[in-house]
């Protein structure tokens, strides 16, 4: 049996979008509850030192206080982590940088709360700190972990590269850096904590990855998984932010919720956010690269620092898709590449939307124009040279086996943007201008998915009710990115139903196994195999249950315009109502469940090397710029992105995903960095810490390629991450273009531009 | 804390209330009226999800205590809603994809509104400079200018 997946292509309304234009979507500050308790929480001190003592008791006295709990309080696992064990809800002996919170108070407001926090007296031991990764792995460096201050290293080794450098008739080095930066949802993070009647303490709130939630507060809190359940309140933004900082928050307000019985909010202002929660990683970049005169490489070695901050988060995964990725979409037949994850004071760093591929992609797709320019060769032909082709082999010895369109990409985005004339053009041009005008490129490869991180594997219900609507639930986020409505429409498309049939159900743990995260542009291609096995279960029951009315075998039956009909002959067909009510009389289960598992990979950590991913997806983005030399103004003017997506389920989606991933590249590139000094943060608000307005993004053209892939449904693979990690390294170019500067370390902000180099503010305590 | 009376028109309703004077006109809305689709996202004036219209105008209100608006009108999301209808400025925001997690989208509709009360044929630079107070981190803005544009081009 059959359907007729003609919604595949097109783009229906988002299933979300009323709720959201009318300003009925309930987030999680809006949540209400009776009796509900407000929470403020006590944050550390100082960015590294040993708690001497904490005295509760003038707050524990305040009219309106109902609860004070401190690290004492906590029942189970004072820590909890993906992998390393180390991020600690509430300080118990030590505080390791200024986001860490010593108690936690719950009161009848939060003003009398506020009050609260400041009546409680800590006295601290003061420890030296470290805030440069690279400082923090010299042997004499202050430990900030039992263990050390070596969070991973990853390393990719193929060939020799002592041979491919005696191949090279040059070899040029290099070193970049790229900043702190800040997810800038602009929902800050805000949980409900409740206990239901039969003792299941719920967590409702702003969460990105339930099942991760889930597994810290029950390991915290010392229940088991059974008791907690997770729910996702609607989500405003989280571009992977909103994971271990809301297990953070659920484990606080969940032991205040156990302490009390009663609701607990606990909200972040965006000051605690911005101190708080964990951030994209700095990384400090060296390449050295053996290129010989007729611009073909031959060998690169990488070596890279990434700064962890406090908590090791998802360093060793960032780092590991950084491995993977770091030569760029290039041949290179000898690689080494080294990457290290530290520890230090600052604000801990995790998952952020690219995870690891922004700060590689800034570096190698610069160094690939500053090769050129060495060579004199045009940046554009240079690349076409050395990109990876069909059944080529990656850095990690990876033969791809899918179409490889990074040169496809190249040529689609360099002809529409008018790259040829430009390149040569706007170099005289600017001669007699002031306003200095430059085009630049940059192109990538992502493995698609979690790929060797780790099990990717998901599940969906679906559930045919006798009227013939239709529920739909996973265990996956929606965050903005579509989810529902992709997951609708492969749901309406196999079940033959316009997609007002389909509900989707509110993602709650209860309801449905541990799926896995919604990262890693996973859910379109695991999710989405995930539903449609789903709904393709679902239909072949109803068809079973009509093939006998109409008369034809299962196998000549078909789902398509509410009907379930005999394929070539639609006069014979039952309505999708009736025969849903057919094969429930017939006592058949309408309900399906199904589960996705990703197509088998490898990796050998120890020889660093491996089958990393899958499949792949590739891109490449121009942004064309304004560069005032005077200000340091750089203005983007427009931007051609081109993403091969496999197939795009829901274009206008996919476009939406484009245009916001360029936004957010362009304020990697040019504004944005969350500032420390010391492990004290500088950049509190959104006044001092700038995100793209409607008038710092130029015009967007976004670009969609088609290559189907074996492994996603329909032949869909992702665009989440791969459109944010471009831009950055495309302005760089295009603003060297403009005025010859190469700058190599983000943000190409205002100082760097003229000066060549950052402001740094002065020290200033500000907890 | 000495309560005052205020008398505010929201959404056209009349309304008397006793409040604190230190009560901001984003707290009024959100805690006193539950009218939750004025949304906070930084309390400071710089992201513009609290963005309504007082007497005809964009303000954040998060930065204008209630008490200021005595006799004043305020309209919110809730009350751009029609009964049946939804305005074109919502109906365009849903039909050119302007909207992801939604959390803009309330005060960037509103900016939107005020702005083609006060200019009913903006260019897309007037459109981009009216928005410039509403910050979305997930679209980019395009599809959102678009929305905007296509509801100017029917005036």
């Amino acid at each position: 049996m059959n359907s007729n997946p003609s919604i595949i292509g097109t783009s229906p309304k988002r299933v979300d979008a009323r709720e959201k234009v009318t300003g009925s979507a309930r987030y999680g500050q809006d949540l209400r509850m009776d009796g509900m308790l407000f929470a403020r929480v006590k944050h550390a001190e100082y960015p590294h030192a040993r708690i001497r003592s904490i005295k509760t008791a003038r707050a524990k006295r305040l009219k309106g206080v109902a609860a004070v709990v401190t690290a004492a309080d906590i029942p189970g696992n004072p820590a909890f982590g993906a992998i390393i064990i180390d991020n600690q809800p509430i300080a118990g002996d030590k505080v390791r940088y200024l986001g860490d919170a010593v108690a936690v108070v719950a009161a009848e407001t939060e003003a009398i709360a506020e009050r609260a926090v400041d009546l409680i007296e800590v006295k601290y031991e003061e420890l030296p700190g470290v805030f440069d990764p690279r400082e923090a792995l010299k042997p004499d460096a202050p430990r900030i972990h039992e263990k050390g201050n070596l969070i991973v290293h990853h390393k990719t080794r193929k060939g020799d590269v002592g041979v491919g450098f005696g191949e090279a008739d040059r070899i040029i080095e290099r070193s970049y850096s790229t900043q702190r930066v800040e997810h800038a949802y602009i929902e800050t993070e805000v949980v409900v904590a409740y206990l239901d009647p039969d003792g299941t303490l719920v967590i409702k709130g702003s969460h990105q990855n339930l099942f991760n939630i889930r597994s810290a507060v029950a390991g915290v809190l010392g229940l088991p998984l059974s008791k907690v359940r997770i729910i996702q309140a609607s989500l405003g933004g989280s571009f992977g932010g909103k994971d271990d900082c809301m297990a953070v928050l659920g484990c606080r307000a969940g032991l205040l919720s156990l302490k009390t019985a009663r609701p607990i909010m606990l909200s972040n202002s965006r000051e605690d956010s911005l101190v708080e929660s964990y951030k994209r990683h700095p990384y400090f970049l060296d390449y050295k690269v053996g290129v010989k005169d007729d611009g073909t490489i031959t060998a690169m070695e990488i070596n890279i620092v990434a700064d962890g901050g406090a908590y090791a988060s998802m360093t060793q995964f960032v780092t590991w898709r950084s491995v993977v990725h770091a030569t760029g979409p290039y041949r290179v037949p000898h690689v080494k590449t080294d990457i290290y994850g530290a520890y230090t004071n600052n604000t801990y760093t995790g998952a952020f939307r690219g995870f690891g591929s922004p700060q590689i992609t800034f570096a190698y797709e610069s160094l690939m124009d500053e090769i050129a320019g060495e060579l004199g060769m045009d940046p554009l032909q240079f690349r076409l040279k050395n990109v990876l082709r069909d059944n080529d082999v990656t850095a990690t010895g990876q033969k791809l086996d899918h179409t490889v369109s990074v040169g496809e990409a190249l040529e689609v985005t360099t002809r529409a943007a008018g790259w040829d004339e430009k390149r040569k053009k706007f170099p005289e041009e600017n001669a007699g201008r002031i306003m200095k005008r430059g085009i630049g490129l940059a192109c990538s490869y992502r493995g698609v998915a979690l790929g060797a991180e780790g099990v990717d594997a998901t599940g969906a219900i679906v559930r045919i009710h006798s009227d013939g609507s239709v529920d739909l639930t996973t265990g996956l986020s929606e965050m903005g990115q579509g989810l529902k409505t992709i997951f609708s429409q492969i749901v309406a498309a196999e079940l033959g139903l316009p997609i007002e049939k389909i509900q989707y159900r509110e993602t709650d743990t209860s309801t449905i196994t541990d799926g896995g995260p919604t990262v890693a542009s996973r859910s379109t291609i695991i999710g989405g195999s995930a539903v449609r096995k789903a709904a393709i279960a679902a239909r072949e029951k109803l068809g079973a249950a009509a093939a006998e009315k109409l008369g034809a075998p299962p196998a000549k039956i078909i789902a398509s315009d509410e009907k379930i009909m005999v394929k070539g002959d639609p006069v014979r067909a039952v309505s999708f109502r009736e025969a849903a009510t057919m094969a429930l009389d017939a006592g058949m289960n309408l309900s399906s469940f199904a589960w996705h598992v990703s197509p088998p990979i490898w990796w050998n950590e120890e020889e660093g090397r491996g089958d990393a991913y899958f499949t792949y997806v590739y891109g490449c983005q121009i942004a064309e710029v304004e560069v005032d030399p005077e200000t340091g103004r750089v203005n983007v003017l427009e931007v051609w992105a081109a993403h091969d997506v496999g197939k795009a389920i829901n274009p206008e989606t996919v476009r939406g995903q484009i245009c916001g991933g360029v936004a957010t590249a362009i304020g990697y590139g040019l504004l944005e960095e969350v500032e420390m000094v010391d492990g004290v943060t500088k950049t509190m608000n959104l006044d001092e810490y700038l995100i793209p307005t409607a008038m710092d993004v130029g015009k967007i053209h976004a670009i969609i390629l088609e290559n189907e892939d074996k492994y996603g449904p329909y032949g869909a693979k992702c665009v989440a991450e791969p459109t944010a990690e471009l831009c950055a390294a495309a302005i760089a170019n295009a603003v060297c273009h403009a005025t010859g500067k190469r700058i190599r370390d983000l943000p190409l902000n205002l100082e760097r531009i003229v000066l060549g180099h950052k402001l740094v503010k002065k020290k200033r305590r500000v907890r | 804390m000495k309560k005052i009376t205020l008398k505010i028109t929201i959404n056209g309703r009349k309304h008397t209330l006793r409040i604190d004077p230190n009560l901001r006109l984003l707290d009024l809305l959100r805690d006193e009226l539950r009218l939750t689709g004025t949304k906070e996202g930084c309390g400071i004036g710089e992201c513009g999800a609290c963005t309504v219209i007082l007497d005809g105008r964009a303000v954040n209100a998060c930065l204008i205590l209630a008490g200021q608006c005595n006799g004043r009108e305020v309209v919110t999301i809730e009350g751009l809603t029609g009964k049946d209808d939804l305005h074109p400025l919502q109906q365009a925001f849903i039909d050119h994809g302007a909207v992801q997690c939604g959390f803009c989208t309330p005060g960037m509709i509103m900016s939107a509104a005020a702005l083609l009360d006060q200019n009913p044929t903006p260019t897309e630079e007037d459109i981009r400079e009216a928005i410039s107070g509403n910050l979305c981190r997930c679209t980019g803005y395009t599809q959102i200018v678009e929305a905007i544009q296509a509801v100017a081009d029917d005036n």
